[in-house]
């Protein structure tokens, strides 16, 4: 029971923590459940992650898996709700006062001050995920130039494509048991 | 909006946001919102639609969980929240679970590791291209480079709390981007 409390408490604050998308949290919600907690380890959070871009819909509705590896499916709905509720709550009683604002020019500033602020916790995520998922310091050269190839190829496809992202997810994965297996 | 339209029930905002729950794969949901939302079922103009998405990006949470709690909110109150809401998050939530079953049922498959390998290499391309495309002005704006480098440093490298670097650096950027007189702006 008090590891369903802890999570609550954990991705309770994520979410409302989560200014410009729930990606701008990855690098907390790694540090916490990785380093800080334990409950999963630095690869499992990476493949959770990962699983999420193969399903529809928010894709960080794959925070529920971590819920799961901890108290199971009691787990599951507790960072469910944890997670999704206080922002839509927020959300909610806000959204009905914002029209009063209409206009201000602070507004206005809010939104571009925190575009930086967004980009600097999404690269941040890029790191976090990265460091166990591109470049692995227990495998070799070879192994690791394949995995930095497989993203860098990634990123490029859909630089100069609008393929749909979940198929360079699907190709990552069939690179990775072809080449790496 | 909405003048003298019949009133949208709570059963058809769960089943039009579940479908967008269900269909939108690949992340992107705005441009399915938009499809749904504005072209099809005319529930939004495109003003109020923008209206509504630039609400979503500036409050925490998803955008997309956002969308559905005001526009859920519009037509039907708590309960349209509610269901919209519903809507989004189930379908993706049942899939990811069913994912994660089979994860962890197999994860320890030497064959099911490499092709997780490379799923989760092929994910950190994919974040880093979204970041790139929708952070480029940023990163080529000097002064809001200053505060991508700072906030990448502090919670990426020195795992300062989230919390703390937003109250340290939020009110900072938002002054940096303050509104001007127009004296001072001349």
């Amino acid at each position: 029971m008090s590891k369903i409390v802890e999570l609550v408490n954990v991705f309770a604050l994520l979410s409302l923590l989560a200014v410009g998308g729930g990606t701008a949290v990855l690098p907390e919600m790694e540090h916490v459940t990785v380093e800080r907690r334990h409950w999963v380890s630095d690869r499992q959070f990476t493949e959770i992650y990962s699983l999420g871009q193969l399903a529809p819909g928010p894709n960080m509705t794959c925070v529920a898996l971590i819920g799961y590896e901890v108290s199971g499916v009691a787990g599951l709905l507790a960072v469910l709700v944890a997670f999704f509720f206080p922002a839509c709550l927020l959300c909610y009683f806000v959204s009905k006062v914002w029209d009063a604002a209409e206009g201000s020019p602070w507004r206005d500033a809010v939104q571009r001050g925190m575009a930086p602020i967004v980009i600097g916790l999404m690269l941040a995520g890029c790191y976090a995920l990265g460091k166990t998922a591109s470049y692995n310091p227990a495998k070799d050269w070879d192994f690791n130039l394949l995995t930095l190839g497989i993203g860098a190829s990634v990123a490029l496809i859909l630089s100069v494509t609008r393929i749909n992202p979940a198929l360079t997810i699907l190709a990552g994965g069939a690179a990775g048991f072809y080449l790496l297996g | 909006m909405n003048k003298a339209e019949p009133r949208v029930s709570l059963g058809k905002l769960f089943c039009v946001f579940g479908l967008i729950g269900l269909t939108s794969f690949g992340g992107g949901i705005v441009a399915y919102l938009r499809r749904a939302l504005v072209e099809k079922e005319k529930w939004l103009d495109e003003d109020g639609f923008m209206a509504a998405l630039e609400i979503s990006q500036t409050l925490p949470g998803l955008n997309s969980t956002n969308m559905s709690v005001i526009v859920g909110r519009r037509l039907r109150g708590a309960a349209g929240a509610l269901a919209a809401t519903l809507g989004m998050i189930l379908p993706g939530a049942v899939i990811v679970t069913g994912l994660g079953f089979a994860y962890v049922a197999l994860r320890h498959d030497p064959k099911v590791a490499v092709v997780l390998t490379g799923v989760a290499a092929a994910a950190v391309g994919l974040l880093l291209q979204v970041t790139l495309k929708i952070g480029w002005k940023q990163l080529i704006r000097p002064k809001d480079l200053v505060f991508v480098v700072v906030v990448f440093v502090l919670v990426g490298i020195f795992h300062v709390s989230l919390l703390v670097t937003l109250i340290a650096v939020a009110p900072l950027a938002i002054w940096v981007h303050r509104p001007r007189t127009e004296k001072e702006a001349a």
